[in-house]
C-alpha cells in the first residue's frame, strides 16, 4: 500500500508550536544553539519574546527550563536528543522529574537521524534512560498527524514529558480524523497472524511489512505505540492474545527500549508466544543514512517480513 | 546580642538537636550558612507561608542542598510547618529527607546534586523579567560546589540576560568533604571570575547579620547585572571544636560533644 509522503516531523513540531504560541504567551521555547536544527527560526522571528537561547549548554538548558516552568511557563526545551538526554540527564532527573516541573523536553534528530555523523550524535539510549526515571512520559510520533497531535496535547500536559523527533520526511500513515490520546496506542491495521508493535519512525516500515505479508496469506496487526511511558499495556496484551507471533520495532538500542518493556509485560502475564525485538544492536552502530541503518538491522519491510515469516514457521513447527 | 543573633544561636541549637536525633546531617555546612538563611528569611525575602502560592513572592533556591537542616529549622520557625515534624527527619517514610524536596512546604526546588541551583534560579529570574514581576531570586551556593561546570554555564546566561533580579550567595568557608577547597581544586579568586563573567560582586562577613542584611536587603549591586555575594564563613561556626574542621562535614556529635556544643552556644549568648 502506498502512503503519501509528508514533511519531517521536526517541521510539523515547529509549525504547530508556533500556532499554539501565537495564542498562548506562556509558551516558551528554550534552545541550546539549536533553533536552526529544530526548525524554530520562524518561531524566533515571529515571537522573539517567547524564545530563550542559552548557547551550547544542555545542562543549563534543562535547569533554566525547570526554573521557567516552576514560574508557570509552558516550556519546550529543544536540543538534539543525543545531548539532551545524555549530557543533561542528571538535570532531567532532578530538576524536571524529581522536582516535578512540567517541562516538555524535545529531543530532535533522534535515534539514528544523524546516522552518518557517528555515535556521538546517535540517541539510542534515551528511551531506556528515561523509562527508568520516575515522573516523565515519553512520546515518539510516527507521522505528521501524531507529531501535530502530541505537540498540541503537550502544551498543557501536567507532568514532565519527553518527545522525540526525527528529521526525515514521513509518510502519512494515520487516519487524519483519528482520535489521538497520549498513553493510548493506535491500531493502524488489524490482523490475526502477526502483531507488529512499533514506535516512532519505524512504524511505517512495520506497516509496509504487514501489507507485504498478505502475499503469503498472512494478516498482521500494526500498533503505533507512540507513547512509551506510560505504556498502553492493555493494547499490548490484547494484541498478544489475538495474534500468533509478536514483533516489536524501534529506532533504539535493544537494551531498555520498547521491546524489553513488552517482553517483561508478556512474561509477567504468563503469555508465551514466538517473539522478536527488532532494534539496533547494543554494539558499534554502522554508518549510513537513517534508512540505510534501518535496512542494515532489518528495520524495513523486507527485514520485518522475513522476521515474521521465521516466527510463523516456529508456530507451524510447534503445531506439527 | 540582638534579635537576629539570638535567632541564629537558637537555630544552631536546633540544627544540632535534629541532627543528633536523626543521627544524620551536614553539621559543618549547616553552621556555616545558618546566619545567611536567617537573614534571608527574617529580614530580606518576601516569602512566608501566607504568600508561598503568590507569583510575585521572592524565590530561594538552596543549591548546596546538603545543608538542609539549616533550612528546615528556619522554615519551621517561620511557620511553614510545625517544628516537631523535624523529629521524623531522615526516618522511614518521612518527607523531611536529607536534602530539600518540594514535599516540604516552603521548598521551591529539589536539590542535593550540586551544580543545579543556579541554572534553575536563572530560569526563575528570566520568568520574573518576562512577567514584569519585581520578585528577586536568591541562590545559595557552596564554594566547593563551584567546581561543577554547570554553574559557569548558568553564570554566563545570567549575565547575558542582565538578570539583576538574581542574587547568588557563596558560602565561602573554604572547606569541603576532602579538605581545603584550595587543595582539592582551586577555585580562587572567586570574585574575579564572576566579574569576568559579567556579574556585580561584593564580599561580606557571612556571620555578621547586620552586614548580611545591609548587602542583601537592597539590591541589586548594579542594575542590569546579576549579583554575587561572597559570604566569608567558617565551617562549623559557633562550636569551637567543629570550626574549620572538614571532618565535621557530615559528622554527627556524640552525646558528650552535643552537650559541650550546646554549652558553648549558651555561653556565647550569655557573654553578650
Amino acid at each position: 500500500m502506498k502512503f503519501e509522503t509528508g514533511e519531517p516531523n521536526l517541521y510539523v513540531f515547529a509549525q504547530t508550536l508556533l500556532e499554539c504560541a501565537r495564542k498562548d504567551r506562556d509558551i516558551i521555547v528554550v534552545t541550546s544553539d539549536s533553533r536552526g536544527s529544530g526548525k524554530l527560526t520562524p518561531f524566533g522571528e515571529e515571537v522573539p519574546e517567547q524564545i530563550v537561547e542559552v548557547g551550547i549548554a544542555e545542562q543549563n538548558l534543562v535547569g533554566i527550563a525547570a526554573g521557567l516552568a516552576a514560574c508557570g511557563k509552558k516550556v519546550f526545551a529543544v536540543s538534539p536528543a543525543s545531548f539532551l538526554t545524555a549530557r543533561a540527564l542528571e538535570h532531567i532527573k532532578n530538576d524536571v522529574c524529581y522536582s516535578n516541573h512540567p517541562v516538555k523536553l524535545v529531543g530532535i534528530s533522534a535515534g539514528v537521524s544523524y546516522g552518518a555523523l557517528g555515535a556521538t550524535h546517535h540517541s539510542l539510549h534515551d528511551v531506556a534512560a528515561l523509562r527508568a526515571m520516575d515522573n516523565i512520559d515519553i512520546v515518539v510520533p510516527a507521522d505528521n498527524f501524531e507529531a501535530r497531535a502530541c505537540v498540541r496535547a503537550a502544551v498543557n500536559h501536567a507532568k514532565p514529558l519527553y518527545i522525540r523527533f526525527g528529521k526525515r520526511p514521513l509518510p502519512h500513515i494515520n487516519d487524519q480524523t483519528a482520535q489521538y490520546v497520549i498513553g493510548k496506542a493506535t491500531i493502524l491495521k488489524d490482523g490475526q497472524d502477526v502483531a507488529f508493535i512499533a514506535t516512532g519512525e519505524t512504524v511505517h516500515q512495520a506497516l509496509d511489512a504487514a501489507y507485504a505479508l498478505e502475499s503469503d496469506g498472512l494478516t498482521a496487526r500494526v500498533l503505533s505505540m507512540h507513547t512509551l511511558a506510560p505504556l498502553d499495556e492493555k493494547a499490548i496484551l490484547a494484541s498478544a492474545r489475538r495474534c500468533r507471533v509478536l514483533i516489536t520495532v524501534e529506532e533504539h538500542s535493544v537494551a531498555g527500549g520498547l521491546g524489553e518493556a513488552v517482553a517483561a509485560l508478556l512474561l509477567q502475564n504468563s503469555i508465551i508466544l514466538p517473539f522478536a525485538i527488532v532494534a539496533i544492536p547494543n554494539n558499534y552502530t554502522t554508518t549510513g543514512s537513517q534508512l540505510e541503518i534501518f535496512n542494515h538491522y532489518g528495520i524495513s519491510a523486507v527485514g520485518l517480513k522475513k522476521t515474521a515469516q521465521t516466527l510463523i514457521k516456529q508456530v507451524q513447527r510447534n503445531v506439527t | 546580642m540582638n534579635e537576629l543573633e539570638q535567632k541564629s544561636a537558637n537555630y544552631r541549637r536546633k540544627i544540632l538537636k535534629y541532627i543528633k536525633l536523626a543521627n544524620a546531617g551536614h553539621t559543618g555546612g549547616d553552621l556555616s550558612c545558618i546566619d545567611i538563611i536567617n537573614v534571608l528569611y527574617n529580614r530580606v525575602m518576601n516569602i512566608s507561608p501566607y504568600n508561598f502560592d503568590k507569583s510575585d513572592r521572592d524565590r530561594y533556591i538552596q543549591s548546596k542542598g546538603h545543608s538542609v537542616e539549616a533550612l528546615y529549622v528556619v522554615l519551621a520557625d517561620c511557620g511553614f510547618f510545625p517544628e516537631h515534624d523535624l523529629e521524623t527527619m531522615c526516618r522511614y517514610q518521612s518527607h523531611y529527607v536529607g536534602h530539600p524536596t518540594r514535599q516540604v512546604y516552603g521548598i521551591e526546588h529539589n536539590t542535593g546534586a550540586l551544580g543545579h541551583g543556579l541554572s534553575v534560579s536563572v530560569g526563575m529570574a528570566i520568568a520574573g523579567k518576562m512577567d514584569a514581576l519585581d520578585y528577586r531570586v536568591f541562590c545559595l551556593l557552596g564554594d566547593g560546589e563551584l567546581v561543577e561546570g554547570s554553574n559557569w554555564e548558568a553564570a554566563l546566561a545570567a549575565a547575558h540576560y542582565k538578570l539583576d533580579n538574581l542574587i547568588a550567595i557563596v558560602d565561602y568557608n573554604q572547606l569541603q568533604i576532602t579538605g581545603r577547597t584550595r587543595d582539592v581544586c582551586r577555585i580562587d579568586p572567586v570574585l574575579d571570575k564572576f566579574v569576568t563573567f559579567g556579574w556585580a560582586v561584593d564580599s561580606v562577613n557571612g556571620h555578621d547579620v547586620a552586614e548580611l542584611t545591609n548587602v542583601l536587603l537592597h539590591g541589586p549591586l548594579e542594575s542590569n547585572k546579576p549579583s554575587l555575594i561572597l559570604a566569608r564563613t567558617i565551617k562549623g561556626k559557633g562550636v569551637s571544636f567543629m570550626e574549620n574542621d572538614a571532618t565535621w562535614h557530615h559528622r554527627v556529635p556524640t552525646e558528650t560533644e552535643y552537650a559541650l556544643a550546646l554549652q558553648e552556644i549558651d555561653n556565647s549568648t550569655r557573654m553578650d
